[in-house]
């Protein structure tokens, strides 16, 4: 009996360790970024391009990088929801008959939502050189918009499904086609929408990969499509890379920006499904 | 809408006919069997041996299932079985905020936080020395990177047990960790594979994180101490060099070609596993 209840014990005091360690791992991660850039955040890394010198620790800021990335997550963000929204009503409004097609169709997102960002950059990569693009902001926005389809498709398909069918049924039974119903459904669905444009340009903006080959990098702001752009991830990347101590303070600074930006993305679009789905039940 | 679906949907096709006939140069200039099995890398004259490369990604991504699953398998038993619920609604947020965080911060953390920590704390009651950038460094950060997938999943499966299954253990007087340890583990247990399975290819593909903290050394590692260089990490760091010499290019989309397909074959199967555990329970 004893020994029933020490190994009782002894496996609750491991769950409690591990949990510590899984929750304690996010606080560890920002809480070591934040230690190591709030030092050399200042005011010019927002608003100031690299100067002459920037790379060996001279003046200027990431303000490109800051505004690349902006474009590229924003770019495709865009791009992507004007593919996916017609892809999502699809296979929940149009595929009534067919289930299990429909169901393969949520699979093969899924299995499209786990290939690597790197794939995904090499895969654009060809496409750049079959339409011989070179490295710029379009190629960039491409690239990302493939990553990010597979992630609109699956929120924005999870969404219709909490619409209630009977408004679906009431729009049906009123006259309307499906085209016009599915307007009314996506009414209905709009804090969805901007959930999973919140989540898309979340993982837009920090990834990497998929940027590494395909937007280049720049120390200026791209005016055009064709102009190659930088990207915060890499000039963290960069940055990190260098063997000058101020310029390595300043990826971690660059660091510190990115986080910020993702969590206050992350904690929005979590707000928005609580109140989405509290709204719904 | 149709033209849309379909040309999303056959993305998948396309990535793959489009890598593969990327690969052909490297593939007739050497076999799949030679390609895998070598370990010379010399672009220049032609040869590439992806082994040392494979070995890499294997011993990160080993790592990092290690360190993970235990991990996460006690902290969904601990939400679900026993805490009280208010637990589970703080630690899921930040769990989520976690799996929000871009591959490149957990990069920076690992080259600020972890490598240090083996460098000073843990290589030197091992081995003389070691510069900390490891295949260590590379799977504890990778398996931090994956903490809230496979929490996640696990969680959900864990959730649908039926209740009568625990009372039943229960009333036949087995202890709170017996029933856990003897029911609800074994009726669990494809959900758990899944989700090491999804974990593992998320791990097989990750790039900029590893590649800021293994080390990125061309060679089979013998001890976690080594550097290592995963498949991944190749790709990325030689994009440059790769349009001046011949055969580079083809190569790397070689290498782009293994991932994706083994990434693919591990996702269907997992999402399969969950799919026929989804429709059990439902039905």
């Amino acid at each position: 009996m004893r020994r029933r209840n020490l190994e009782e014990l002894f496996f609750k005091f491991l769950m409690v360790l591990a949990t510590l360690i899984v929750g304690g791992s996010f606080f560890l991660i920002v809480g070591t970024i934040f230690y190591k850039g709030a030092p050399y955040m200042t005011f010019d890394m927002l608003t100031k391009i690299p100067g002459g010198g920037f790379y060996i620790g001279k003046e200027g800021g990431i303000l490109n990088a800051i505004i690349g990335s902006m474009y590229v997550a924003g770019g495709a963000t865009i791009l992507g929801l004007i593919i996916s929204i017609p892809v999502a009503i699809y296979i929940n409004m149009y595929m009534d008959g067919q289930k299990f097609l429909a169901n393969t169709l949520r699979m093969v997102f899924d299995v499209l939502f786990g290939i690597p960002s790197i794939v995904y950059g090499a895969f654009g990569f060809l496409i750049m050189v079959y339409f011989g693009l070179r490295a710029s902001l379009l190629g960039g926005i491409i690239a990302v918009t493939l990553l990010v389809i597979p992630i609109l498709v699956r929120t924005l398909d999870e969404v219709i499904r909490t619409v209630p069918l009977e408004l679906r049924d009431a729009a049906l039974s009123l006259g309307s086609t499906r085209w016009e119903t599915a307007k009314v459904v996506l009414r209905a669905i709009r804090p969805g929408i901007i959930t999973a444009i919140l989540i898309s340009f979340g993982r837009a903006i920090g990834d990497v990969a998929a940027v590494l080959f395909t937007a280049g990098f720049s120390d200026n702001i791209p005016t055009s499509l064709h102009e190659p752009a930088a990207t915060l991830p890499l000039a963290i990347f960069f940055q990190l890379g260098s063997p000058i101590e101020e310029v390595q303070g300043r990826g971690y600074a660059s660091a510190l920006i990115l986080t910020i930006v993702v969590l206050i993305i992350t904690i929005l679009s979590e707000l928005l499904v609580k109140k989405f789905y509290k709204h719904k039940s | 809408m149709l033209l849309f679906t379909v040309l999303s949907v056959s993305l998948v096709f396309i990535i793959g006919i489009g890598l593969y006939y990327k690969s052909i140069p490297v593939l007739q200039n050497s076999t799949w069997w030679h390609l895998l099995t070598s370990s010379v890398w010399k672009p220049l004259k032609g040869l590439f041996g992806f082994y040392p490369y494979i070995m890499g990604t294997l011993w990160v991504t080993g790592i990092a299932i290690i360190i993970a699953l235990p991990l996460c398998v006690l902290t969904s038993l601990y939400i679900v079985e026993y805490a009280h619920s208010r637990v589970r609604r703080i630690l899921m947020p930040f769990v989520n905020l976690l799996s929000g965080i871009p591959p490149v911060i957990f990069g920076v953390w690992g080259v600020l936080f972890i490598i240090p920590l083996i460098q000073d704390h843990i290589a030197p009651h091992f081995v003389e020395f070691s510069t900390g950038y490891s295949v260590l460094a590379g799977g504890i950060v990778l398996a931090v990177m994956i903490f809230p997938l496979i929490v996640s999943i696990i969680n959900e499966v864990l959730r649908t047990m039926p209740q009568e299954l625990k009372d039943a253990s229960l009333a036949l007087g087995a202890t709170k960790w017996e029933t856990v340890k003897k029911v609800i583990l074994r009726k669990a247990l494809p959900g758990i594979i899944a989700a090491t399975v999804l974990a593992i290819s998320r791990a097989f593909g990750e790039t900029i994180a590893v590649l800021m903290v293994c080390g990125n050394n061309a060679v089979v590692p013998h001890s976690v101490f080594d550097a290592g260089y995963p498949l991944p990490a190749l790709i990325a760091n030689n994009y440059g060099d790769m349009m001046s010499i011949p055969l580079y290019d083809s190569a790397l989309m070689f290498a782009a070609l293994l991932l994706f397909i083994i990434i693919l074959l591990f996702n269907i199967i997992s999402r399969i596993i969950l799919t026929r555990l989804e429709r059990r329970i439902s039905a």
